[in-house]
C-alpha cells in the first residue's frame, strides 16, 4: 500500500529511571512479561505489516533491542534496527533515517504505545484525504488522571499532566489547533485566518496524542530539512504543520487569468480536475484556497486530519511510571486482548494455602512458598517468593528474590531484586540488582544502584 | 415543442405502468378520468392470462400527452376492489401490457382530440402529476400494509382467487426475510395453494379478487405459460425470486446476468462471504427496497480502514477512491468515473504480469477484482459501468504481440482519451448546443447539481446572455447549494428554494435544464431522486425540460419504474437535520419503537420520457425516443476507438 513504517522506539527514557537501565532500555521494558515493544510490533503484524524500520537510540540499545526481535520474531517480521544516537528526539531519530524512506507515505508510530487502534484505519483516513499529517487522537484514560495524586513518584505528580488542546474542525476530521502540556503552560496561540477559515472549531482537553502518525513523506523530509531545530515530532513537528495548513509554504500563486479573459473553453486537464473538485465535498481548506471571486487555486493548502480512535478501543503510551504500571493492570485485567498468548504461565509452584487472585500474572518458573497472597500483580519468571509475603498492586520482574513476611503494595521491583525478610515496600521503586535488606520500611521511594 | 408532437401521426400507446391485461372494461370511461379508467377491477380470466405477458412494445412514439399513464401513477380502481389491503401502485401482478389493438388506437384518437383542447389536458396532466407525487406515499402503504401473517391468512380466507402459480410462488417465497418459513413448510403451502386452484379453476370464477398478494415483482403469468419464453429483460432480472430454477436455468441462457437480489438469503450468504465489508442488517429497511443493496454508511468506514494494509491485491489509488465513495466525499457520475478511470489508469501503470499469465487475462480479472470492490464501496453508477466495459474491450482487444510496456502505454492512453473525448469533450459540444437554446430574459431552472448544467449556465453567462436561474433543492442532500455558490460568485443572479416549493416557482420559469445519472433505451431518464417531480411540474407548466447527458451514459437497459433499480441513501441522513439540534423528533426512540419505523432514503429516481422535451447530448439534441439509436451506435463505436 506503499506505506513505510517507522517505529520510534526510543532509548533511555528520564521519566522511567529506576525501571530501565543500560541492560533494559525502554523498549524491552516487560510489560506484563513481555518487552513493551512486543505491543507495537504485534499490532504491526495483525495489520500485516510486516517491513518495518526500528529506530532505537543509543549503540547499546540497538544491539539489544535487535537482538531480541531477532529472538521473538524470526520469520515472522523483517526489521530494520537503526540505532541513533541519544537525545536528538523524535525528529531527529527520523531525520537521521531519512534517506530510508521512500514510500509515498510514513507511518511513525512510538514504541511505548501499548494500544489496539488500528493502524490501518489511520493510514486509511490519510489516504482519503490525501492528508499531510494524520494524527491518532484517542480519549485519555481515565484511571491515569484520577489515580495520578494517589500513587507513583512524588516528582512526577507535581508534573502538569499530560494535557493536550486539540482543535478539531466541525465534523472531526480536521486538526486545526494542537499543543501539548508544556506550551498550555504559558499561553496558546490561534491564528485568526485559520479560525476564520475553519468558521468553527471544538476544543478538546479530553484527547490525547497517540503518537502515531501518518506522514507524507515529500512534506515530512521537507520540513525536517528546513527546520532542523525541530526535535520532536509531537512537539515541533505536528504543530508546524497544523499551523502553516493554510499558509503559502512554497511556490508562487499561478497564473490563470488568462483562462477567464476571453470567452474560450479551459483546457482538459483543468475541466477535468474542475469536475473532480466541484463534485466532491469541499473541506475548509478548498474554500479558503478558492479566490473569492472565482475558480482559480491560488493559495496552496495542505490538509492535516486527525483519526480519534473510538472511545472503547485501548489506548496508553508508557511514558511515566504510573503510566506502567497502568498498563500492567490493564493488561492483565480488562485489555487483556492485546496478548495473544495466555495470562498465567505454565505451572508456576505455588505454596500450601496461597492464593492468587484475578487480575494477575505469574510467570513460568516462578516459586511461591505457603500462605502467601498476591493481588492484582504482575510477578515475572524464574521468581522466588517465600511464604506470608503479600504482593497487591505491583510489579515483581524475573529473578527476583523475596524473603518472607514481606509486604510489597503498589511498587515496581525491577530484575534480580533481592528482598530479605520482612520488608514493607509501599509505592516505591526498586532498580535492577539492588538489594534491600532486612526489616527496611520504605514509603513512596526511588531505590537503585549507585552507577558505577 | 408541444407543436412538434402534435404534429405527429397516430401515436402507438406506450403503456408502462401497471395495467391489466384485458381492458374492455375501462372502454367507455370518459376522458377526463383517463388514469381512473386504466385501471378497471381485476379480472383474470385465464383466456385474458393466455395473453404472453412477455412483450413490451418498444417507445417508438411518444406522446407527450401520454403522461397520466405512465410508470409511477397508481392504480387508482384498487382502491374501489376494497376486500383487501390497498397496496398501492405497485401492485407489480398488473403490469401486464395490454396488447388488445383497439383500445391501443382509441387512445390515440383520444390523444389527438385532447391535445387541441388544452383545458382538458391541462387537468389531466396535473391529475399525473398528482398521482405521481403521490407514489412515496403509496410505497409507504405498501410496506406497512403487508404482513405475511395478513397475507398468509388472505389466501387462506379465499382460496377461490385465481392466483397464477407464480405469482403463489412469489406470495410465500418472496420475503423470506419476513416470514420465516421454511422450505418445507412453503412448498407445502405451494401444494395446498395448487390444489385449491385446481378446484376452482373449474368454476372459472372471476368476481375473486386475486392480486391480494402483494408480491415484489412478479410477473402474472398463467399456468400454461409457465415455461414459456423468457420475458422482457428488465423485469425478468428484477423477479427472479422464486421462480423455478429450470425456468431460471432456460432463462440465464439468452438474458444479461441478473442484478443481485439482497432479500434473497441464499445469495446473500454467498455474497457477504466474498465481500470485504460488513452487510449492515435488514432491519429497518422498507419492504418494497430490500432487493437494493443496502447502504453502507460510516460505520463501515473504520472496519474498512482497519483492513488497509491486509487488502494487499487492491492498488492504493483503487483503495483510496472507494473510500471517498463510501465516506461521500466523491459523488456525481462525472466525477466519479473519472475518478475510477484515473485510479485504473494509475493502477496499470504500477502493474506487472505475474509469470506464466498473459497480461490480457489477468489483468481484466485484477480490474475485475477492484471493480467489486467499488461496488462494495457503492454500486456502480451506468456511467462507471460504461466505462468499465469500454476498459475491458480494450485490454480484450490489445493485440498479443505488443510488449507489456507497450500495452500499458497504450491503455492509458486509451483512458485518457475516453476521459477526454466522451467526457470533456462531451461536455463542450453539449455547452454549444446547450446555449442555442437560452435567450434573454429566460429563467432557467435547474435541480440539484449537475456539472454539466453548471458549466451551461456559466458558458451562457460568458457569453453575455442575460437570464435568471433558480436553483432548486431538496433535503438531504442539499448538493444545490454548492452550485449555487459558484453561480453567485461568478455573477449569475440567482434564487434558491426547496422541492417544496417548485409549483410556486415554476410558472416564471421558461427553460428547465436537468442533468441525468443515465438515460435508458427507452428514454426514461434516471437521475437524483426529485428530477421526476421537477420535469413533471414543468411538464404541467408547459416548461420545456432539456435534459443534458453525455452519451457515455446512456444504457441500453429498459427500465420502467425507480423500484427494480436503485440505490438507497444513509437512512439516518433524513432522519436527522445537520446543524439543527431542535429538531430531534425522531432522536429519543426507544429501540421498541424503532422497531415501528422504517426510513426510505432513495438516491435516484426514473422520470419518463414523456416528461421530456429534448435530451441534449453531444450527438446533438435528440428527442428521448432516439436514444436507442445512439446507444446502438455508440456501443460499436467504443469497441472502435
Amino acid at each position: 500500500m506503499d506505506f513505510q513504517v517507522v517505529v520510534l522506539a526510543g532509548g533511555n527514557s528520564k521519566s522511567l529511571t529506576p525501571l530501565v537501565s543500560k541492560d533494559v532500555p525502554k523498549p524491552l521494558l516487560p510489560v506484563a512479561n513481555h518487552p513493551v515493544l512486543y505491543y507495537v510490533l504485534h499490532q504491526l503484524e495483525e495489520s500485516n505489516l510486516k517491513n518495518l524500520i526500528v529506530v532505537v537510540e543509543g549503540e547499546d540499545a540497538g544491539l539489544l533491542v535487535g537482538a531480541w526481535i531477532s529472538g521473538t520474531f524470526v520469520d515472522r517480521l523483517h526489521v530494520e534496527i537503526a540505532a541513533v544516537p541519544e537525545d536528538i528526539g523524535t525528529a531527529g531519530a527520523l531525520r537521521a533515517i531519512s534517506h530510508y524512506l521512500t514510500a509515498k507515505d510514513i507511518l511513525a508510530v512510538s514504541g511505548d504505545l501499548v494500544s489496539d487502534v488500528s493502524p490501518g484505519a489511520v493510514a486509511a483516513t490519510h489516504r482519503r484525504h490525501d492528508a499531510v499529517v494524520t494524527a491518532t487522537l484517542c480519549s485519555v484514560p481515565i484511571s491515569g488522571s484520577s489515580e495520578l495524586g494517589s500513587s507513583g513518584g512524588k516528582d512526577k505528580t507535581k508534573k502538569p499532566g499530560r494535557y493536550n488542546i486539540i482543535g478539531l474542525d466541525p465534523r472531526k476530521q480536521f486538526l486545526v489547533h494542537i499543543a501539548t502540556g508544556a506550551e498550555v503552560e504559558k499561553d496558546t496561540r490561534l491564528q485568526k485566518h485559520l479560525l476564520h477559515a475553519v468558521g468553527q472549531m471544538e476544543i478538546r482537553s479530553d484527547l490525547m496524542d497517540a503518537h502515531m502518525y501518518a506522514f507524507k513523506r515529500s512534506v515530512l523530509q521537507e520540513v525536517l530539512d528546513r527546520k532542523d531545530t525541530f526535535q520532536s515530532l509531537k512537539q515541533d513537528v505536528v504543530p508546524y504543520l497544523v499551523q502553516s495548513q493554510l499558509a503559502v509554504l512554497s511556490g508562487i500563486p499561478q497564473a490563470e487569468e488568462d483562462g477567464n479573459k476571453k470567452v474560450s473553453f479551459p483546457n482538459n486537464q483543468v475541466m477535468v480536475s474542475q469536475i473532480l473538485a466541484n463534485a466532491s465535498t469541499p473541506s475548509f481548506h478548498e474554500l479558503y484556497s478558492m479566490d473569492p471571486d472565482g475558480f482559480a487555486q491560488t493559495r496552496k493548502t495542505h490538509k492535516c486530519c486527525a483519526y480519534i480512535a473510538s472511545s472503547s478501543s485501548y489506548c496508553v503510551r508508557l511514558n511515566s511510571i504510573q503510566a506502567f504500571m497502568d498498563i500492567n493492570r490493564d493488561v492483565t485485567g480488562e485489555a487483556d486482548h492485546l496478548l495473544s498468548d495466555n495470562v498465567i504461565g505454565p505451572s508456576p509452584k505455588l505454596g500450601t494455602k496461597t492464593t492468587v487472585g484475578p487480575h494477575c500474572m505469574l510467570g513460568e518458573g516462578s516459586e511461591m512458598g505457603d500462605k502467601c497472597q498476591v493481588k492484582r500483580s504482575v510477578i515475572g519468571r524464574h521468581c522466588r517468593i517465600g511464604s506470608h509475603v503479600k504482593v497487591v498492586n505491583s510489579v515483581v520482574m524475573n529473578h527476583v528474590t523475596i524473603g518472607d513476611g514481606c509486604i510489597i503494595q503498589g511498587s515496581v521491583i525491577c530484575s534480580n531484586v533481592q528482598l530479605q525478610e520482612r520488608v514493607v515496600l509501599k509505592d516505591c521503586q526498586v532498580g535492577a540488582g539492588f538489594v534491600v535488606t532486612a526489616g527496611s520500611e520504605y514509603k513512596g521511594e526511588s531505590l537503585a544502584r549507585k552507577e558505577k | 415543442m408541444d407543436a412538434r408532437r402534435m404534429s405527429r401521426a397516430v401515436p402507438r400507446v406506450r403503456q408502462v405502468g401497471f395495467f391489466t391485461p384485458n381492458t374492455p372494461a375501462k372502454q367507455p370511461q370518459p376522458q377526463s378520468a383517463a388514469p381512473c379508467s386504466e385501471s378497471p377491477p381485476l379480472s383474470d380470466s385465464p383466456a385474458s392470462n393466455s395473453l404472453s405477458p412477455v412483450m413490451i412494445p418498444p417507445p417508438r412514439h411518444l406522446s407527450d400527452n401520454l403522461g397520466g399513464r405512465t410508470a409511477a401513477v397508481p392504480v387508482p380502481g384498487r382502491e374501489n376492489s376494497g376486500e383487501l389491503p390497498t397496496v398501492g401502485s405497485y401492485n407489480p401482478s398488473e403490469s401486464v401490457l395490454s396488447l388488445d389493438s383497439p383500445p391501443r388506437s382509441r387512445i390515440g384518437d383520444e390523444e389527438l382530440s385532447e391535445g387541441a383542447e388544452s383545458s382538458l389536458g391541462w387537468y389531466r396532466r396535473s391529475d399525473s402529476a398528482k398521482f405521481a407525487s403521490s407514489l412515496p406515499s403509496g410505497g409507504f402503504n405498501l410496506s406497512t400494509a403487508k404482513h405475511p401473517e395478513s397475507v398468509a391468512a388472505v389466501e387462506a380466507k379465499n382460496p377461490l382467487p385465481e392466483q397464477s402459480e407464480a405469482q403463489k410462488e412469489q406470495a410465500s417465497s418472496s420475503k423470506p426475510l419476513k416470514a420465516k418459513t421454511t422450505k418445507a413448510e412453503r412448498r407445502a403451502l405451494q401444494e395446498s395453494q395448487r390444489a385449491a386452484k385446481a378446484a376452482s379453476r373449474a368454476e372459472a370464477n372471476k368476481s375473486g379478487t386475486p392480486g391480494g398478494a402483494p408480491s415484489s415483482k412478479p410477473m402474472k403469468q398463467p399456468p400454461q405459460k409457465k415455461d414459456g419464453p423468457p420475458v422482457a429483460s428488465s423485469i425478468a432480472a428484477s423477479e427472479r425470486i422464486g421462480v423455478d430454477r429450470s425456468v431460471e436455468k432456460e432463462r440465464k441462457k439468452d438474458l444479461p446476468p441478473p442484478r443481485k437480489q439482497f432479500d434473497d438469503e441464499s445469495r446473500g450468504g454467498r455474497a457477504k462471504r466474498r465481500s470485504v465489508l460488513n452487510q449492515p442488517e435488514a432491519r429497518n429497511r422498507v419492504e418494497l427496497f430490500r432487493h437494493l443493496p443496502p447502504h453502507k454508511n460510516g460505520t463501515q468506514l473504520p472496519y474498512l480502514g482497519s483492513k488497509f494494509f491486509e487488502l494487499h491485491e487492491k492498488h492504493p489509488a483503487v483503495y483510496k477512491v472507494g473510500l471517498q465513495y463510501l465516506a461521500g466525499d466523491l459523488s456525481g457520475g462525472n466525477a466519479r468515473c473519472i475518478a475510477m478511470l484515473q485510479a485504473f489508469q494509475e493502477a496499470i501503470r504500477d502493474y506487472s504480469t505475474p509469470p506464466e499469465k498473459t497480461l490480457t487475462r489477468d489483468l481484466t480479472s485484477k480490474i475485475g477484482g477492484f471493480v467489486s470492490f467499488l461496488i462494495e464501496c457503492r454500486p456502480l453508477s451506468m456511467s462507471m459501468g460504461n466505462a468499465i466495459r469500454f476498459l475491458k474491450s480494450r485490454i480484450a482487444r490489445l493485440p498479443l504481440t505488443l510488449s507489456e510496456s507497450e500495452a500499458k502505454t497504450t491503455l492509458c492512453s486509451d483512458i485518457d482519451r475516453f476521459i477526454n473525448e466522451k467526457i470533456v469533450l462531451a461536455d463542450k459540444v453539449i455547452l454549444r448546443h446547450a446555449a442555442t437554446k437560452i435567450r434573454d430574459g429566460d429563467v432557467l431552472l435547474t435541480y440539484g447539481s449537475s456539472c454539466v448544467v453548471e458549466m451551461i449556465l456559466l458558458y451562457a453567462h460568458e457569453l453575455g446572455k442575460q437570464f435568471r436561474v433558480v436553483v432548486v433543492n431538496s433535503h438531504p442532500m442539499l448538493e444545490g447549494q454548492k452550485l449555487l455558490r459558484r453561480l453567485v460568485v461568478k455573477g449569475l443572479s440567482c434564487t434558491y428554494t426547496q422541492l417544496n416549493a417548485i409549483s410556486y416557482v415554476m410558472h416564471k420559469v421558461t427553460r428547465v435544464f436537468l442533468g441525468a445519472s443515465s438515460i435508458f433505451s427507452n428514454g426514461t431518464v434516471y437521475s437524483t431522486v426529485g428530477t421526476a417531480s421537477v420535469a413533471m411540474v414543468a411538464h404541467a407548466f408547459r416548461v420545456p425540460v432539456l435534459v443534458c447527458c453525455e452519451a457515455y451514459k446512456f444504457h441500453e437497459r429498459v427500465q420502467l419504474d425507480s423500484i427494480c433499480f436503485n440505490e438507497l441513501g444513509d437512512p439516518d441522513a433524513i432522519s436527522k437535520v445537520p446543524g439543527r439540534v431542535d429538531v430531534n423528533y425522531l432522536d429519543n426512540l426507544t429501540d421498541k419503537q424503532k422497531e415501528n419505523l422504517e426510513l426510505l432514503n432513495l438516491k435516484y429516481d426514473a422520470t419518463p420520457s414523456d416528461y421530456i422535451s429534448v435530451i441534449v447530448t453531444d450527438y446533438g439534441m435528440i428527442p428521448p425516443t432516439s436514444v436507442p439509436v445512439i446507444v446502438r451506435g455508440y456501443r460499436k463505436e467504443y469497441l472502435l476507438i
